[in-house]
């Protein structure tokens, strides 16, 4: 009641200012435009996709063996776009709330603060329906790429899958929409939960099941910082919703700016901390990435929406999101600089080894991910959310690329198997879409990738105390570039050849664990010798008697894409090619115009002190602004990426194109084994899995196994004690039932006996006392 | 109590019992302590013959003979306190006990049926 009486007098108190426009914090340096009570629509955005989820699970309670919830989906997620568009133009930078329903409201006095108000209410700034479209958008376009990705599952695993996939778009929309942190975690458990589920889809496969686990695991560390982060924020706060957090939060963030970082309590610079954890665990960072290459196990379409494009930046949107919490803290943000920097190169310098074509990108998006943070900590949140936006549009083309070679291929994934697939009859738009990817993802000039890039990059030269990071982030830029290219020119240029993977498809059999062990543990020299040059030539048909114990190859035809695939991949590479052209709109792009009205840029764009206040711990020159060898690194940065791009561009070309006449070699393969045991050792992943298992699995097994016999020895026997106590009792008492007439005869006359012998003896006491 | 009334029936002859005694005049000189020995001999030889027999008959009738015991003493109880009601329960219990004596015969002449012996010991099945 209170709450929606305050809505109301908000959203009068907003006409009044006018909506959200930035000149209004001119009279009141840092006050925060209160919201105005949302649109009911606004609530269409989760629900929709949930009600397509219930009419997906129904689907599959009726087993209907047709499309159906494709269609279904696809048209949820198309008109839930269409509400997320329609609350863009509604809002025009404003921020409103819509209360959907009340949730959870525990009081326990009748004083202000004493209650704990969490509401089903959604938050729509800027800030979260940029996050909204994009999400809903690529879902739909991902949805109807899925109804043919998936259509050898009809009538299985089809409604299964839509139906996660639907309940994983609510979630999302939860998680990004919540007003209030309880309803972020709702959603933030939720795509959780729907990403193991996803993961998990081909269940009969064990390595599918082990990386759902793996990744739910890892992710519940992740979460665990969340959830003290959320405990601590109301301990100290007494709300978790963002309308108050964030007023809140302000005096501190003050506080920092005016280098009285003494005045902020220990417990608000750990807040920020712990909500970070939760975003590292995630979005799959350093130490916490090991989850996301491994989720590759799922089917592409979920790769490219859920481990891509939109749930692995939910780490991004929460610190965007609590942006005011992280400027209250000069800890946090240098923290998420580094580990976003380790990840970065980290990741890429393991997707440089791999020949799994679908890992690299996996580890690709691990490190993009990690320039995200990057970006955020350098104080360029416009910088991070247009990365986040280019990353989604050109990562998800790449993996649907990938995915559609997957699924023409019979499950190859290999590189070293796959050649020249660009000339092949039918598979222009998959190549040119993959170019585009390419392009983006590489930084190659005038690309929606280049221009985000270098935002996070000349942010990170120009903070003071970060230039460490510019420089880790400039080298993971070339090797990104190299990574990326050698993909493309292994698979998609050069002469035309492959081999069929072992699936037929796409769906658990028998033999697709050899085949994920082969691509896994890939050794060029350790591949049947037989095998080779299967369908060199212009007719493309892979039969080859030499195929004989992949039986059902023998004539094997790649199949490429039909209209949906090629259709979304059309969509998604124009998309990713019209994205660069946001950076020209406005006076710094369009994201920076979004943002200025929502609170992951208000409360430090009003004045600059806040980037010299959080970064000069060390140097102690509060105004220096940093230059990259004396030139604004914003403009060097066109020039030194963009080399720097094209040099690992060009080293690709070397390697993997220069010269080769066939798919399993290139001139690569004379540089490895100069590498010595750094070659190895980076396509071994840096043996940080077997690292983790060692420390922590191993050790964790050992104490469960010290635990299980306490469990048998103490635990059991204590209550095995207490059973055997009745069967004591009943085996001293048993000799008593001996079924005989005259025992039990005499046992009474004894009985009557000793009564009357008592009886007597009372009465004799009694007539002796009287 | 008991012993006093013991003694009073001891101290005091039939006579002083009032004129109930001349019905039984043959008998002059026996005191209701004669009745309850016999009453009392004949419960300890029934409840003796129960224990140590194993024939069911044999018990049966041991049971019937403290039942009679027990008749005796209150029927001895009666004519001691010139109480009318003593006899007439006594008169209860032997219809009952006819009706007792039939079933009971009835029911082992089943027992005997089913086990083909007349031994309490063939009956055991209920021991723990």
């Amino acid at each position: 009641m209170a709450i929606e009486s305050l809505h109301h007098a908000a959203a009068g108190a907003l006409a009044g200012l006018g909506v959200g426009a930035p000149e209004s914090g001119a009279s009141r340096p840092f006050a925060l435009p209160e919201p105005g009570a949302g649109p009911w629509w606004v609530a269409l955005i989760p629900f929709l996709p949930l009600a397509a989820s219930i009419a997906c699970g129904l689907c599959a309670a009726f087993k209907v063996k047709t499309k159906l919830p494709a269609w279904i989906s696809v048209a949820a997620l198309a008109a839930a776009f269409g509400v997320a568009v329609a609350m863009f133009t509604e809002l025009a930078g404003g921020t409103s709330i819509t209360h959907a329903f009340r949730w959870i409201e525990f009081r326990w006095g009748s004083e202000p603060g004493q209650v704990f108000t969490a509401n089903f209410s959604f938050y729509a700034d800027n800030l979260s329906i940029l996050w909204m479209l994009f999400v809903t958008g690529l879902a739909t376009l991902i949805a109807l790429y899925a109804s043919e990705y998936m259509s050898h599952d009809v009538g299985t695993g089809y409604c299964r899958f839509f139906a996660a996939f639907n309940l994983f778009v609510f979630s999302m929309s939860c998680l990004v929409l919540g007003d209030n942190l309880i309803l972020l975690f709702l959603g933030w458990e939720g795509v959780g939960l729907c990403s193991y589920l996803l993961i998990g889809y081909y269940y009969k496969k064990p390595s599918a099941v082990a990386a759902a686990k793996k990744a739910f695991i890892v992710n519940r560390i992740g979460d665990l910082g969340l959830l003290m982060g959320i405990f601590l924020t109301f301990v100290h706060f007494g709300t978790v919703e963002f309308r108050e957090l964030f007023a809140l939060a302000e005096p501190y963030a003050q506080a920092v700016r005016q280098g009285r970082i003494g005045d902020v309590p220990g417990i608000v610079q750990l807040i920020p901390v712990l909500l970070a954890i939760g975003a590292f665990g995630k979005s799959a960072q350093f130490p916490l990435y090991v989850w996301l290459p491994d989720a590759m196990e799922g089917p592409t379409p979920v790769s490219a929406l859920i481990h891509a494009a939109t749930m692995v930046t939910a780490g991004v949107y929460l610190i965007a999101r609590t942006y005011p919490l992280f400027l209250a803290s000069d800890i946090a943000l240098p923290l998420v600089a580094w580990v976003g920097a380790i990840t970065a190169l980290l990741a890429a310098t393991i997707g440089m080894a791999q020949f799994d074509i679908k890992r690299i990108m996996a580890y690709s998006t691990v490190s993009q991910l990690g320039y995200m943070f990057c970006g955020l900590a350098v104080l360029t949140s416009t910088g991070a959310v247009f990365h986040v936006l280019t990353h989604a549009f050109f990562k998800a083309t790449l993996f649907l690329a990938c995915g559609a070679v997957m699924h023409g291929f019979a499950g190859q994934l290999d590189l070293r198997k796959l050649s020249g697939v660009l000339f092949m009859p039918g598979w222009l738009i998959v190549g040119l879409a993959m170019l585009v990817g390419c392009l983006n993802l590489a930084g190659v000039p005038l690309t929606a990738g280049y221009f985000s890039k270098d935002l996070i990059l000349a942010e990170a030269f120009i903070t003071p105390t970060m230039a460490p990071i510019g420089w880790i982030l400039l080298l993971t830029a070339g090797l990104t570039a190299y990574y990326t290219f050698r993909v493309f020119f292994r698979v998609f240029l050069g002469p035309k050849e492959f081999h069929p993977g072992d699936d037929h498809h796409g769906e658990a059999e028998t033999d697709v664990k050899h085949h994920s062990e082969q691509v896994e543990h890939g050794d060029p020299h350790a591949e049947a010798v037989g095998e080779k040059a299967h369908g060199v030539g212009d007719d493309a048909h892979g039969a080859d008697d030499a195929h004989d114990h992949h039986h059902g190859h023998d004539h094997f035809h790649p199949h490429p894409p039909g209209w949906a695939i090629n259709g979304v991949l059309a969509v998604l590479a124009i998309a990713s090619i019209l994205a660069a052209g946001l950076y020209f709109v406005g006076d710094k792009g369009w994201v920076d115009g979004m943002l200025k009205a929502s609170t992951a840029q208000q409360i430090y764009a009003a004045d600059g002190s806040h980037r010299a206040a959080v970064f000069t711990a060390t140097t102690g020159t509060p105004e220096a602004k940093g230059t990259f060898f004396g030139f604004d690194p914003h403009k060097a940065m066109y020039y030194v990426s963009a080399v720097v791009g094209l040099i690992g561009i060009g080293v690709a070309f070397y390697l993997h194109y220069w010269k080769r006449t066939e798919a399993e070699r290139s001139l690569a393969d004379n540089l490895v084994p100069r590498l010595g045991p750094i070659a190895v050792w980076a396509q071994d992943k840096w043996r940080v899995d077997e690292l983790y298992d060692m420390v922590i699995v191993k050790p964790l097994r050992v104490i469960s196994h010290v635990f299980h016999v306490f469990d048998k020895l103490v635990v059991d026997g204590l209550v095995n004690l207490f059973g055997l106590l009745p069967r004591l009792i009943g085996s001293a008492l048993r000799p008593s039932q001996h079924g005989q007439l005259q025992g039990y005869a005499a046992a009474t006359a004894a009985g009557v006996a000793f009564v009357l012998l008592v009886v007597l003896l009372l009465a004799v006491g009694a007539g002796v006392s009287s | 109590m008991m012993e006093t009334t013991l003694l009073a029936a001891q101290t005091v002859p039939g006579v002083a019992a009032g004129a109930g005694m001349d019905l039984v005049a043959p008998m002059a000189g026996v005191t209701l302590a004669h009745y309850l020995f016999v009453s009392a001999a004949m419960f300890a030889l029934g409840l003796v013959g129960f224990l140590v027999r194993r024939n069911l008959i044999v018990m049966f009738l041991c049971t019937e003979l403290m039942f009679q015991a027990a008749g005796i003493a209150m029927i001895a109880f009666a004519r001691y306190h010139l109480e009318m009601s003593g006899q007439t329960f006594v008169i209860f219990v032997l219809t009952v006990a006819a009706a007792e004596a039939a079933l009971a015969l009835a029911l082992v002449v089943l027992l005997f049926r089913m086990r083909d012996s007349l031994s309490s010991e063939a009956w055991q099945e209920l021991k723990g």
